[in-house]
């Protein structure tokens, strides 16, 4: 007898996590634009204070139109669940809020987006918690970076902006071994060119903001828990595993099992730290969602023909695109990244700084901002914006050089986007 | 509430507080695969209304140190060796799947000692295919799945959860992925050979309540009625649109049929 089936990725896109609504038959999802919920009685509402049933109670915490995003990135992912956040950078403060008290440590790839990097080398310092940096290529160097008190192992799936692959399986064994998880920030890949949880990533969030709305319209972040990390067997999370005074003494762990972590995370964290997403944006991430199964290939498709006409051109130095053999992660991206390596990648010009300005202000297609993972292509000089803060030296170990541009392959049409290409690095190669 | 029961470390959650001598105990008996968690809402709020609860998770589950039990006779002695230790002079049991069988052969086995049973999402007898049994007994990924997807109404993937951001089928594969090689398939072989069902439904003396889901694709309603039909003092709360995983698809329906079956 043949076994049954999961619905297809494509399938879940558009329907995970939403009926159409009881109340009015509405097959969109409504957008239900309300701080709080009547309860029946005061039994009801006792009950729901107390756990007793499930439901909402106020927005903050939880929201129907929320949830169905929640659910629905889980389904995708392959998630045991997820916590909806105002934005991607609130998701991985909310991830590690949940999982540590000061005094921890973490150990972090070096190649990451500079807001993590601000994160995790300075604002978490002065809390308390320290992170070491290591190179996303050196799986001994996450090894020994381990201390008795490291709580977290952390990477993006593809590094900003070197698109570094993070090997998921060896850095995720090395966690484990060391009774750990590892969390990994899978936005420039989305779950439709990777699932970090089938190779043994245990937490994972996303900047919706970028592919899964992909419209560039909303703000907003989902943070998603596989379920599988043992807490209790790891010993090192009482924080999950102790009865914890600040919600009912409770042990998260003992009183759910594999929902410990969002458990904790939603009734602490969204309750205290308080950085939920709003209704309206959850209802327009789920629009971008329906259709990003269409979407990423048109991307990816697009990237690989631009990258192709970078290559061809002697005004480019180098291209930092995983597909192309000379990157050091092609052999790792074909392994990891059958699918594809996305449409965020980052080239050198010659000429340097200089050349970057001309280049970027030439461009008349793409769009000179800071963001990615847009419909519209995007492009931007790191050095001088979103890894401004960085040092030489930092910026030097994230890849990062004085004439590096990145750019963000979006839907148009692809020969509009090389014509446009190709006029500004004629301007940026010109003698002044 | 960790105990030594055979030797061996038992678990069960008591919602937090003490037993009280004074109070009436309810026993929790999840499923195959599964553990006390799956009760959470239900045993929660029991456990802040008045009742002892205790939410077990059998051996080789949850927290509890294997093996596994290999029949439902092994289970429904392990729960009263926890009766024992507490010294409860009354218990109800309410079970889920299989953990319903072990409370049919419980009241059956100590009429003395029950109080009242509640079978949710039970059919007899519990035969499990050929298909599923093999995928467990070879521990291969794809009796998870059976589980899961069979484990839940056919519109879940379809549907919201009514535990706010949670993935339903997610989270049960989460709780079978760390199930230690071979519980699944001694659960299931466990239910598939269970043969004493009508004669332990001729000596119950208590009120039995039946909690089935409507479009349950595990234990369909008609395959509990011949059971229900044996049991004098028994009724029945059909839940129209939950699948076999009642207490996550219908939290609501089911906690108000177990609220009603205990008020009296």
């Amino acid at each position: 007898m043949a076994g049954p089936k999961y619905p297809g990725f494509d399938t879940l896109a558009l329907h995970a996590g939403q009926s159409p609504d009881p109340a009015t038959g509405a097959r969109a999802v409504p957008i239900y634009q309300t701080t709080s919920y009547v309860f029946r009685d005061a039994a009801h509402a006792a009950s729901l204070f107390n756990m007793e049933r499930a439901g909402h109670v106020y927005s903050r915490i939880s929201n129907p139109t929320v949830a169905v995003l929640e659910e629905r990135v889980a389904a995708l992912e392959g998630g045991a669940g997820a916590i909806a956040t105002a934005s991607g950078q609130a998701a991985l403060h909310l991830a590690i809020a949940t999982l540590m008290d000061a005094g921890s440590h973490i150990v972090a790839s070096a190649a990451l987006y500079g807001g993590s990097h601000n994160l995790l080398g300075y604002t978490l310092k002065r809390f308390g918690i320290e992170t070491t940096f290591v190179s996303p290529r050196n799986l001994e160097e996450f090894r020994k970076a381990i201390k008795p008190n490291t709580r977290l192992l952390f990477g993006e799936t593809l590094g900003n902006p070197g698109l570094d692959v993070l090997d998921i399986p060896a850095v995720s064994a090395i966690a484990h071994a060391a009774g750990l998880p590892l969390l990994v920030d899978a936005t420039f890949t989305t779950p439709y060119l990777m699932k970090p949880f089938e190779l043994g990533a245990d937490l994972l969030y996303h900047s919706a903001t970028k592919f899964l709305g992909g419209h560039g319209v909303a703000i907003g972040g989902v943070l998603v828990d596989a379920g599988r990390f043992d807490w209790e067997k790891s010993g090192k999370f009482p924080q999950l595993t102790a009865p914890y005074p600040g919600f009912h003494n409770m042990d998260f762990e003992e009183e759910s099992g594999t929902r410990a972590f969002l458990l904790r995370a939603r009734r602490e964290g969204l309750r205290d730290f308080g950085a939920c997403m709003a209704p309206m944006t959850a209802f327009q991430i789920l629009q971008g969602i329906e259709t990003l199964h269409l979407r990423m290939p048109r991307h990816v498709e697009s990237t690989r023909k631009i990258v192709a006409f970078l290559s061809s051109k002697s005004s480019v130095e180098k291209i930092l695109y995983p597909e192309i053999p000379a990157h050091p992660d092609h052999a790792l991206a074909k392994r990891l990244l059958p699918r594809g390596c996305g449409a965020v990648f980052s080239f050198d010009l010659k000429g340097g700084r200089e050349a970057g300005r001309r280049f970027i202000e030439s461009l008349r297609v793409f769009s000179h901002l800071a963001n990615v993972g847009d419909a519209k292509s995007l492009v931007i000089h790191p050095a001088s914006t979103t890894h401004y803060r960085m040092s030489d030296q930092d910026l030097k170990a994230a890849g990062i050089g004085p004439g590096t541009v990145r750019l963000s392959i979006g839907l148009e049409d692809p020969e509009d986007l090389i014509q446009d290409l190709d006029r500004a690095l004629a301007v940026a190669s010109k003698p002044k | 509430m960790q105990l030594q029961i055979n030797g061996r470390s038992a678990f069960a959650y008591t919602a937090a507080h003490e037993i009280d001598p004074a109070q009436r105990t309810i026993v929790f008996v999840h499923g195959a695969g599964l553990d006390h968690s799956w009760w959470g809402l239900q045993s929660r709020y029991f456990g802040y209304h008045g009742f002892n609860v205790l939410a077990v998770d059998l051996p080789a589950h949850g927290r509890s140190e294997g093996p596994p039990l290999a029949s439902v006779g092994e289970m429904t002695d392990w729960v009263f060796a926890w009766s024992e230790k507490l010294k409860i002079e009354k218990i109800s049991l309410v079970g889920h799947s299989m953990g319903s069988l072990v409370a049919l052969e419980f009241a059956a086995r100590h009429p003395q000692l029950a109080e009242k049973i509640v079978l949710i999402g039970t059919a007899y007898p519990m035969k499990v295919s050929e298909a599923f049994l093999d995928a467990a007994r070879r521990n291969d990924p794809s009796a998870y799945d059976m589980e899961t997807i069979w484990g839940h109404a056919p519109q879940v993937p379809f549907s919201g959860n009514p535990n706010p951001g949670m993935w339903m089928y997610g989270d049960t594969l989460a709780r079978l992925s760390r199930l230690a090689p071979g519980v699944l398939h001694a659960d299931l072989a466990a239910c598939n050979a269970y043969a004493e069902g009508f004669e332990s439904a001729a000596k119950l003396k208590c009120p039995a309540l039946f909690i089935l889901g409507g479009r349950d694709m595990m234990t369909p309603p008609r395959s509990a009625q011949d059971l229900i039909n044996r049991i004098e003092k028994s009724r029945c709360v059909q839940i129209a649109s939950s699948g076999h995983s009642l207490m996550a698809e219908a939290p609501d329906a089911t906690l108000d049929a177990l609220i009603g079956f205990f008020a009296d």
